[in-house]
């Protein structure tokens, strides 16, 4: 193997009670393209923020060209390192033109004459790697089009000043790319590392990551779980690499089959194929994270272009934002959906009320002394059971759930699962956006959503992360 | 209990108005110590109706105030008199037409929030012109005494308690109860916590919203009919001091201004504390730039002392 770039070692990062990096070594060889896959939530993110200096490991040691680096690793360091980034969420400043944000990292840009200087250092880079890109480098970044920042933030991370370049992350770059771009890039980086600067390729494209890297490292759950030549893994090894074992499933297929269609919607954001939810089933949603899976709940939520036999009731992932009442105590955060029903003789029955809280926080399980308590003194877990409380309490006959176990312990999200079983049983229907692939083996059925589209659609012997991976990264065939 | 009591925030703004009486009657030697608490219920019954209204405004959140409540007091009062027309056989019709006029400026408002999307701090600041306007050229230079029953009513006394005072006791009770145990009132503390949580939680927001407006507006008509009948016939600049009041008094009686927290027993304390503090420094005899001097900074002193474990 040629000489080494960078290493890392050992490397751990937790946030609170998540894991999201439980021992990564990675070495990337300088003139080497490294082609990083995993799901959402695999770790690679952290790891390249890790990586840039963003993120100090809670544990781990990193070393430069062989040497180990003893001082703080920091983004300042990795800048001076010859280290750049280009992450998923642009990073250019929108007020400032293109020419301005280079010299934003490169210092060496300064006296009499600097503009001049970052406008033919950043155009003759853009030039080297999108022909005709369209850009001019006194173009405000406000004003480009999605693809074109892109490619501005492309062409920085590649610019030289002094120093090295000593290696390049690429989290994603095509997202926002046409399919013409995006092959000048990978083209452009299959050059740059022939002269002797590293690349780490992120993408969802396995195509991409197949035909572009020289050697592929897959992570899943903040470990590197597989680490080989590109030419030694095929597009079924490599989705077979991220996902797991397949498991084995409790429901019995087709039980729903005659049941009553609960929902059915088409979702607004794309493509033709609906979705359907029958009586006492739970239909799982899923996909990559952000293709429009929140946006069918809620549109299923409007009553738009959905209809549905039967009230509905919505469990929200964000609790802070879309969940809970700050100033209410627990019982009154289970009980809002359920007001209408407590009323007797217009005014809200409260000893009614206290039943219904205190018969849900045993059910529930929520661990506290007092459901008069304030909401806020439930730990996050417990904070969601009310949640569910609140939903599972009222009359709603379907239940949306958008991703509802973010944060939540290991403990509590079987207890809830058990939860959700029974209340299907019962004959409640929900539908269930989530982001963790286990839970799709909670599911009977389950639509795979791409690009605000359901992609594919799931039957109860084909919920296994192969199946869902498959589904989300069919390529374009363009 | 005791540190239970010193945690309602209300306890503030009734202590506040107890020093200021016992200040006031200390520096008269107890001379007409009761007469003021009596003129202090009447003047503060006024400022307590329309502060019932701005709370429950304030309480639904960020952003939700109504500035339109003095144009609505002087509206409802000058349409009260007129229609009136000092004929007692005509006040119900006048009342009904006063809470009329009064009701529709509040769906005029929220129509202005909801429909045209404009700041509630804007559409009701500009509503208020339009109302204001209204007034003056329907009541253009009239000077209309109020039918005699509506001026004893609103004088009228028990044991030296107005009651008019002991009827917005009845109706701080009813709005308290409607705060806790209707899907109404409910719906106004979720929605001031957190719109988006209050509506994915299946509460009505736009409908809580709207009826609040209409509530605010509906006791500022109540408000104008009243005080034209206490203070002989509808001015145009009847409503003026109600604009600082409304607010002064829901913030000062402990309810939150970032919304969700109401409280009804602290608007009575922080009217009595208002107008017992103009009386105090009256009778200090102190000069009008001093009074406002003294007002603004006793003002800040309550809603430091009462809010200051609030921040979390």
């Amino acid at each position: 193997m040629a000489s080494e770039a960078i290493r890392l070692d050992g490397v751990e990062k937790s946030f609170g009670a998540v894991r999201a990096l439980a021992g990564v070594d990675l070495t990337v060889a300088a003139g080497e393209c490294l082609g990083l896959v995993g799901h959402n939530g695999a770790g690679k993110s952290t790891l390249m923020h890790v990586l840039s200096g963003n993120l100090t490991p809670s544990a781990g040691t990193l070393a430069i060209a062989g040497k180990p680096y003893d001082r703080q690793w920091t983004a300042a360091a990795a800048q001076a390192e010859g280290v750049r980034c280009v992450f998923q969420e642009l990073s250019l400043c929108p007020n400032l033109t293109v020419a301005e944000n280079v010299r934003i990292v490169h210092r060496p840009l300064k006296g009499l004459g600097w503009k001049g200087r970052a406008r033919a250092l950043i155009r003759q880079k853009l030039d080297e790697i999108f022909p005709n890109h369209g850009i001019s480098p006194d173009d405000e970044i406000a004003d480009l089009a999605i693809g074109q920042r892109q490619m501005a933030e492309i062409a920085r991370a590649f610019t030289v000043t002094d120093g090295k370049l000593r290696l390049v992350i690429l989290d994603e770059p095509t997202s926002s790319l046409d399919a013409v771009s995006a092959q000048q890039l990978l083209a452009y980086v299959k050059r740059e590392t022939a002269r002797g600067a590293a690349v780490i390729l992120i993408s969802h494209l396995l195509g991409e990551i197949l035909s572009t890297a020289d050697r592929i490292v897959v992570m899943k759950d903040g470990k590197t779980v597989a680490d080989r030549k590109a030419s030694g893994f095929t597009r079924n090894s490599l989705v077979a690499a991220m996902g797991s074992e397949a498991r084995e499933h409790k429901r019995g297929a087709a039980r729903m089959a005659g049941a009553e269609v609960m929902v059915s919607a088409q979702p607004r954001s794309g493509g033709t194929a609906a979705l359907e939810a029958r009586k006492g089933e739970i239909v799982g949603l899923t996909g990559l994270a952000g293709h429009g899976q929140t946006r069918m709940l809620l549109q299923i939520y409007e009553h738009r272009q959905a209809s549905m036999k039967g009230a509905l009731a919505f469990i929200a992932g964000d609790r802070q934002s879309d969940g809970v009442f700050n100033l209410w105590s627990i019982g009154r955060n289970i009980t809002t959906r359920s007001l209408a029903a407590l009323r007797k003789g217009g005014l809200i029955d409260l000893a009614a009320e206290a039943r219904l809280a205190g018969e849900w926080k045993q059910r529930m399980a929520i661990r506290t002394p007092d459901v008069n308590n304030n909401i806020l003194t439930l730990s996050g877990g417990n904070q969601q059971k009310a949640l569910f409380a609140r939903a599972l309490a009222s009359d709603a006959a379907i239940i949306l759930m958008d991703d509802p176990m973010r944060g939540v312990d290991i403990g509590t999200k079987q207890e809830v699962y058990a939860m959700i079983r029974a209340e299907a049983e019962k004959g409640r229907t929900f539908v269930w956006y989530t982001t963790e692939i286990e839970e799709l083996t909670h599911c009977d059925r389950a639509y795979v959503f791409r690009d605000g589209a359901i992609a594919a659609s799931l039957g109860v012997d084909e919920l296994t992360e192969e199946k869902m991976l498959q589904a989300s990264f069919a390529e374009h065939t363009a | 209990m005791r540190a239970k009591l010193l945690r309602q925030p209300w306890v503030y703004s009734f202590g506040a108005a107890l020093a200021v009486w016992l200040a006031t009657i200390a520096y008269t030697h107890g001379q007409g110590a009761g007469a003021i608490l009596t003129a202090a219920l009447s003047f503060a019954t006024f400022t307590i109706i329309v502060g019932l209204g701005q709370m429950m405004v304030i309480t639904t959140g960020p952003g939700n105030v109504d500035l339109s409540i003095p144009a609505t007091i002087t509206l409802s009062g000058a349409v009260a008199m007129k229609v009136m027309d000092e004929d007692t056989g005509r006040m119900a019709i006048g009342i009904v037409a006063a809470l009329g006029a009064a009701t529709l400026v509040g769906i005029f408002n929220y129509g202005l929030i909801r429909i045209l999307r404009i700041p509630p701090i804007i559409a009701t600041l500009s509503s208020s012109f339009l109302v204001l306007s209204a007034a003056i050229s329907y009541g253009r230079g009239i000077r209309i005494k109020p039918p005699e029953p509506l001026a004893q009513f609103a004088e009228a006394q028990v044991l030296g308690i107005p009651i008019m005072a002991i009827a917005v006791l009845a109706l701080s009770v009813a709005m308290a109860v409607v705060l806790s145990r209707t899907v109404y009132g409910r719906s106004v503390l979720a929605v001031g916590q957190n719109s988006r949580a209050a509506w994915l939680a299946g509460l009505n927001v736009g409908r809580t919203r709207f009826l609040t407006y209409v509530l605010s507006a509906f006791l500022a008509g109540v408000c104008g009919i009243l005080l034209s009948g206490f203070s002989r016939g509808a001015a145009l600049n009847m409503g003026e001091e109600f604009l600082l009041a409304s607010i002064a008094t829901v913030v000062i009686g402990g309810t939150s201004v970032a919304g969700g927290r109401a409280n009804v027993p602290g608007i009575w304390g922080a009217a009595l504390f208002m107008y017992l503090l103009v009386t105090m420094l009256n009778t200090f005899g102190a000069s009008a730039g001093i009074r406002l001097i003294l007002t603004g900074l006793m003002i800040i002193g309550v809603i430091v002392a009462a809010g200051g474990e609030e921040q979390r």
